[in-house]
Formats: C-alpha cells, sequence, structure tokens
C-alpha cells in the first residue's frame, strides 16, 4: 500500500498544485476544539495536517506555538491525547496524512518502540522530531520504519551541500525546509532565497519539499507554494486560536476560516505543471 | 537502550559523537547542527594549540588570579571532629567563583572563530558575570539571558553585569528560571547563526560543550592534586563539590577519575526535601532523557514534560545535568548525594563563623554533607571541599530566609 503521504503528493502532482500544510498544537486549547478543527481542516482546503504535541521546553519554537503548548499543557493534553485525536480523526478520514511534530523527549520517555506502534495504529503518517538531528535518529528511525511512519527530516538555511546526504538519509514523505534561520513564526521567507535551496534539495532527496518556519500570509503562501512542494502555515494558525480565547470566541471557525483563505492563495499558483525536477 | 556501561577507563570519554556511555550527545534542530559541528572542530584545534593554550594561562595567571590557593580549614576540622578539611579555593578567582575559568577559555575560543556577539544563560548570575567580565576585556559586546525570577533574587549580579557593559534580557516564558534562560539563548542562536558565539556555563548542552567546560574547569582539578600532593604528600581520600549542571565538580572529578583510591561527591540541591518533589536533584531524584541539546538525567513528569527545579540556591536551579556526571553516576565512579534548603543555609552559616569564609549558597549544599563526610573518612583521613564561588551575591536572599533586615 502506497503511503498516504506519497499519494496525496502524487494526486496534487496531477493536478498541478502544491500542497497546504496546516500545523496546529493538539490540545490547543482542549483535546475537543481540536477535534473539531482537524475535522473541518480538509473541507477548508489542507492537504496534508501537522499536529503539533506539546513539550515544555520548546527550544526551536517563537512565541505563538511556545504558548500553544502552555496552553495545550494546562488543559491536560499529553502523547496519549495526541494519538487519540488521530484515532478519531481517522474514523472520519482515511486520505488526509497527518504529520506529528515536536521534541524527543516525550517519545523517548514512551519508549521508541511502543510509540512507533501506537502511532502506525493510530493512523499518523510521519512525525517530525525537531531536536534530533540525523545524527542522532537512528534508534527512532529503526522503530517508525518497522511501523512505515516516515520520519520527516528539517533541512535548513545553515545545511550546506556537504552535509545534505546526511540530512536526508533514511528519509521519506517529503522533506521539509526551515526556510528561516530562527524560531517559529518570527522572521518571514523569503521566496526568492526558498527557490534555489527547494531545487537543491528536491534533486539530492527525489522527494517533495514542503517549506515552513517563516510563512503567514496568503501572499506568502502564494509566493513560497509557487516554488515548493507545498506549504506550511503554523504561527499564524495557532495565533488565531489564542484571539478567539482571549475574545471568549469560538477559535474552530475562525482557524477554518483562516485556513480557507491561506489554502486558497497556495493552491492554483503552479500551472507551471511538474512538482519534482 | 540502556546497556551496562563498563568502562576501563573513565577519562577517556566522551566517544567522536560527545557520548559519555549512554549520555551527552547533539540533539540539536538542524540549523544549529552545522555550527555545534563548526564548534567542534574549532575547539579541537584550539585545543591542540600551544598558542591558545600559552594565551588561556597567561590569563589564567595574571587576570583570573591562578592558582588559587589550596587552604586548611583547621577549625572546621576540629569541629567536625573527623578527616582533615581542605577547601579549594575557587571563591579567590576573580569575578568570585570558578565560572571564570571556562568563560576565558571560550572567550578565546569565540575571538578565534571570528564570533562578535556574545550570548549567555545564567542562573544565580555567576556565569553571566563571568561572562560579561571577559566580553568587557575583549570589547565584545555581551548579551545574558536570565530567567525573571532569577533577576529579582540576583539582583547585585545584575547590576553587575550592567556594569560591565553586557546587557541583562529577563526571561518571562515558562517558568522564568535557569533552564528557561537556556531555551531563550538557543533560540537567539538559532536566529543569529552567523556572528553569535553562545558560550554556555556549564558542562551541558550539545557536544563539544560538556567536554569543552570540563576541560576548562579541569584546571581546579589538576591544581588540586599537585598541591595535595605538596602539602599531604598523597592524594585526598574524598573530593566533595555541589551539583547544579556541574561544571565545578566536573572539573574537580576528572583529574582524579583513574584514581579509584579518591572518593569523588556530587552534592545536589534537595530544596524543601527529596520527597517533597520540589528540589533540584536530577540525578538523585530524577530519570534520563534529552533536554538542552543532551541527554542526561532530568527532572520530568510521568509524560516526560520537564518539571521545575526549586532550590534556594539559583545556581542550582535546574532540572538537569551534565552528562559526564549521569555517566558517572550510572558507573558508581562518583556518588551523589543531596541538601536541603535548610541545610545549606546551617552550612553557609557555619562555615562563615568557623572559618571567616561566606560562602555560596551552592557551595554551602556541599558543604552541608561535610559532617557525614568527614566521619565516614576518618580522622586520619583528608577531604577536599570545592569552595566554588563566594557568598556576598546572597546574603539577601540568606536573610529573608533568616527572617532578617538589612
Amino acid at each position: 500500500m502506497a503511503s498516504r503521504i506519497a499519494t496525496r503528493f502524487a494526486n496534487l502532482k496531477a493536478q498541478g498544485r502544491s500542497a497546504f500544510v496546516a500545523y496546529i498544537m493538539a490540545g490547543d486549547p482542549d483535546f475537543d476544539t481540536t477535534l473539531e478543527i482537524l475535522k473541518g481542516l480538509p473541507a477548508a482546503g489542507a492537504d496534508i495536517i501537522e499536529l503539533g504535541f506539546p513539550f515544555s521546553d520548546p527550544m526551536a519554537d517563537g512565541p505563538a506555538i511556545q504558548f500553544a503548548a502552555q496552553r495545550a499543557l494546562k488543559g491536560g493534553m499529553t502523547l496519549s491525547g495526541t494519538l487519540d485525536l488521530v484515532a478519531r480523526f481517522r474514523t472520519m478520514d482515511r486520505e488526509t496524512p497527518i504529520v506529528l511534530m515536536g521534541y524527543l523527549n516525550p517519545i523517548l520517555n514512551r519508549g521508541f518502540e511502543t510509540f512507533a506502534l501506537d502511532a502506525g495504529a493510530a493512523g499518523v503518517d510521519g512525525i517530525i522530531i525537531v531536536d534530533c538531528p540525523p545524527e542522532e535518529a537512528d534508534p527512532v528511525a529503526d522503530a517508525l520504519e518497522a511501523e512505515g511512519i516516515s520520519l520527516i527530516r528539517l533541512a535548513a538555511p545553515t545545511t550546506d551541500d556537504a552535509r545534505l546526504p546526511a540530512v536526508i538519509r533514511r528519509t521519506s514523505g517529503f522533506v521539509y525546509y526551515v526556510s528561516v534561520a530562527g524560531v517559529t513564526g518570527v522572521k518571514e521567507a523569503d521566496a526568492g532565497e526558498v527557490a534555489p535551496a527547494v531545487a537543491r534539495i528536491r534533486k539530492a532527496s527525489g522527494l517533495p519539499v514542503v517549506v515552513g518556519f517563516g510563512v503567514r500570509t496568503p501572499e506568502r503562501a502564494a509566493s513560497v507554494a509557487r516554488v515548493a512542494d507545498g506549504v506550511v502555515v503554523g504561527s499564524a494558525l495557532v495565533e488565531e486560536i489564542a484571539a478567539a480565547i482571549a475574545q471568549s470566541r469560538d477559535p474552530v471557525s475562525k482557524v477554518l476560516e483562516t485556513v480557507a483563505s491561506l489554502s486558497k492563495a497556495a493552491h492554483f499558483v503552479r500551472a507551471d505543471g511538474p512538482l519534482s525536477a | 537502550m540502556n546497556k551496562p556501561l563498563t568502562p576501563n577507563d573513565y577519562s577517556a570519554w566522551p566517544d567522536e559523537t560527545g557520548r559519555f556511555g549512554d549520555f551527552g550527545g547533539r540533539y540539536v534542530a538542524e540549523t544549529l547542527m552545522p555550527l555545534v559541528l563548526e564548534l567542534g572542530k574549532a575547539y579541537a584545534a584550539a585545543k591542540a594549540d600551544p598558542a591558545f593554550q600559552a594565551e588561556l594561562k597567561n590569563l589564567q595567571v595574571h587576570y583570573a588570579g591562578r592558582p588559587s590557593p589550596l587552604y586548611f580549614a583547621e577549625r572546621l576540622t576540629a569541629h567536625l571532629g573527623g578527616a582533615k578539611i581542605y577547601f579549594k579555593r575557587e571563591e579567590l578567582n576573580h569575578t568570585g567563583s570558578h565560572k571564570i575559568n571556562n568563560a576565558l577559555g571560550q572567550i578565546l575560543l569565540a575571538r578565534r572563530m571570528g564570533k562578535t556577539r556574545i550570548i549567555a544563560e545564567t542562573g544565580a548570575g555567576q556565569h553571566g558575570v563571568a561572562t560579561a567580565t571577559v566580553c568587557a576585556r575583549f570589547g565584545l559586546p555581551g548579551h545574558v539571558y536570565m530567567g525573571a525570577t532569577d533577576v529579582e533574587r540576583q539582583k547585585p549580579n545584575v547590576f553587575r553585569m550592567n556594569l560591565l557593559g553586557t546587557e541583562v534580557i529577563p526571561v518571562t516564558s515558562g517558568t522564568a528560571t535557569l533552564k528557561d534562560a537556556m531555551n531563550e539563548a538557543l533560540r537567539d542562536w538559532v536566529t543569529n547563526v552567523h556572528d553569535t558565539y553562545y558560550l554556555i556555563g556549564t558542562a551541558a548542552g550539545p557536544h563539544p560543550y560538556p567536554v569543552m567546560v570540563r576541560d576548562f574547569q579541569s584546571v581546579i582539578g589538576i591544581e588540586t592534586r599537585q598541591q595535595i600532593l605538596e602539602m599531604e604528600g598523597r592524594l585526598p581520600d574524598a573530593t566533595v563539590a555541589c551539583i547544579g549542571g556541574g561544571s565545578n565538580a566536573i572539573g574537580m572529578f576528572h583529574p582524579f577519575l583513574e584514581d579509584e583510591s579518591v572518593r569523588l561527591i556530587g552534592v545536589e540541591a534537595a530544596g524543601h526535601g527529596l520527597v517533597s518533589g520540589l528540589h533540584a536533584a536530577s540525578l538523585t531524584g530524577g530519570r534520563p532523557g534529552v533536554l538542552h541539546g543532551n541527554k542526561t538525567y532530568l527532572l520530568q513528569d510521568a509524560e516526560g514534560q520537564i518539571k521545575d527545579a526549586h532550590s534556594i540556591s539559583a545556581g542550582l536551579d535546574y532540572p538537569g545535568v551534565g552528562p559526564e556526571h549521569s555517566f558517572l553516576h550510572d558507573t558508581g565512579r562518583a556518588q551523589y548525594l543531596s541538601a536541603t534548603d535548610d541545610e545549606a543555609l546551617a552550612a553557609f552559616q557555619l562555615c562563615a563563623e568557623l572559618e571567616g569564609i561566606i560562602p555560596a549558597l551552592e557551595t554551602a549544599h556541599a558543604m552541608a554533607r561535610l559532617p557525614d563526610i568527614a566521619k565516614d573518612v576518618g580522622k586520619d583521613g583528608i577531604v577536599v571541599l570545592l569552595l566554588s564561588g563566594r557568598g556576598d551575591k546572597d546574603i539577601f536572599s540568606v536573610a529573608e530566609h533568616l527572617g532578617r533586615k538589612i
């Protein structure tokens, strides 16, 4: 069986489209709200869902996702709870890929094999572990591969040609290009600088390249989607949740509206055709 | 995963990937990984360069005031009635603690790497002051991240850093203590990858920091070894040091690792007591995990979320420990004890009254275990306590705990 991620990119490629990837934090601010958002994301135009699992010390995240993690932890979200969300979503949607994103310690704490088994059973397709570079990844990669879960690797502006092969070794699904040197949601990506990096990584890996860390607006999403196979928006969505909570409004509709406008911008900008060079 | 460790040469670690047995490593985001690898190469080259070592030695002697004395604490020895107690007087160094040893080494490396901006984290402010000092001495701009809670309880050191021209950035994220200051420094580094050098203050973080900081602090143990041989004609039976991240302790322990007759004793902060859950004893009250770039013992909950540390001493208030200590703990080569806030306060006062030395509250934790250790080692024995810092910075918080107004 082809993986959900590969199938999704193949379909998008056939349509000449880039993927819109929506990031939200599991349990922000509670289980039920996240489940409602998850349910609505595919119809709002999310081709892939990136689901953050909270960690107390998110070193690579800017304030928006730091606060989201704190809200989620305060609301009692755990790694088990995150997998429950995925399992519940999977009863309704068998096609949309879900990629978890977070830090190593909660996974290490659970045990790599146990985690991989549980994540596979829940219907997780891939995972991004921010603080686990390829040099440290073999034990967790072994466990994930055994369950057919992609370990999605991060490539950064500091990843040079000499290092790139090590970064994409044992990766599958797609490569996540961190478009700015910095934390999530602070600096803005420059599509002019992103394009050559994406081409370089795509050529070296033979995989779709998805760009994140510096995309907040529909305009930026469109310009990045023009040069990459997918574009991730996270902090901007998480900020909508924070704002809705502060105004005692329903975060679900607010986030889904934003996703709709972002995904519309990201889609239909690539009449130019082939996704892989 | 937890394979049994059977090292035959304790001091041969870490391996080339920065592992001390199962501990250490380089758990950083990809953006930082090339920088960490470059730092490893730059440090290896500097370490092998006689000119680098000569410049460091010159600064240690003429700027920091090394060697620090080894002092026979006669009245404390008589009071405890056991082994002879010596103090290794790191509090007499320039800036008042062992932190200057590491700051000098790393600022020379930063300059050699062409970095033009220095960042650091600090808890009690001792490392912040040492960093601010070397930034001033070498004309590099310094930015020190400090938890907002610590800024409040360590005001004298904040002012000291400001006087030295360093910007102190209060950190309000997370729990606003040392771990959050370290998170914030890592966020700064990942954002300013081209010009910035992260001057980590303890023997933790991604490789090569644990080994580099240990090397720069090992001057403590190397001098102690020579001094005790001159004064007593033999090695001590035990050395005792406090453990937060553990840079002072590893500096003392490392040169004695292969002398199996020398007991190496680290003392962690037990805060309100280990059973209370409100402590900073990662080794005696935590379990292995990954935080801040390394695998090591951490205070964490059942879900792998990092727990807040609690200690009267801001310098020990950290939920992790350097990976080499985790290794020495698991192999049994070093022994780790703990002391509560109250025990440390009592030892603080005893040292001041008997020896005329006001120790740092961090050091007072190690002193608090001296009665048991001196008794255990016995009258013919020798114990060296690492007096890691002076306590002037702590007088306000001590007065508050004693219910006195100053």
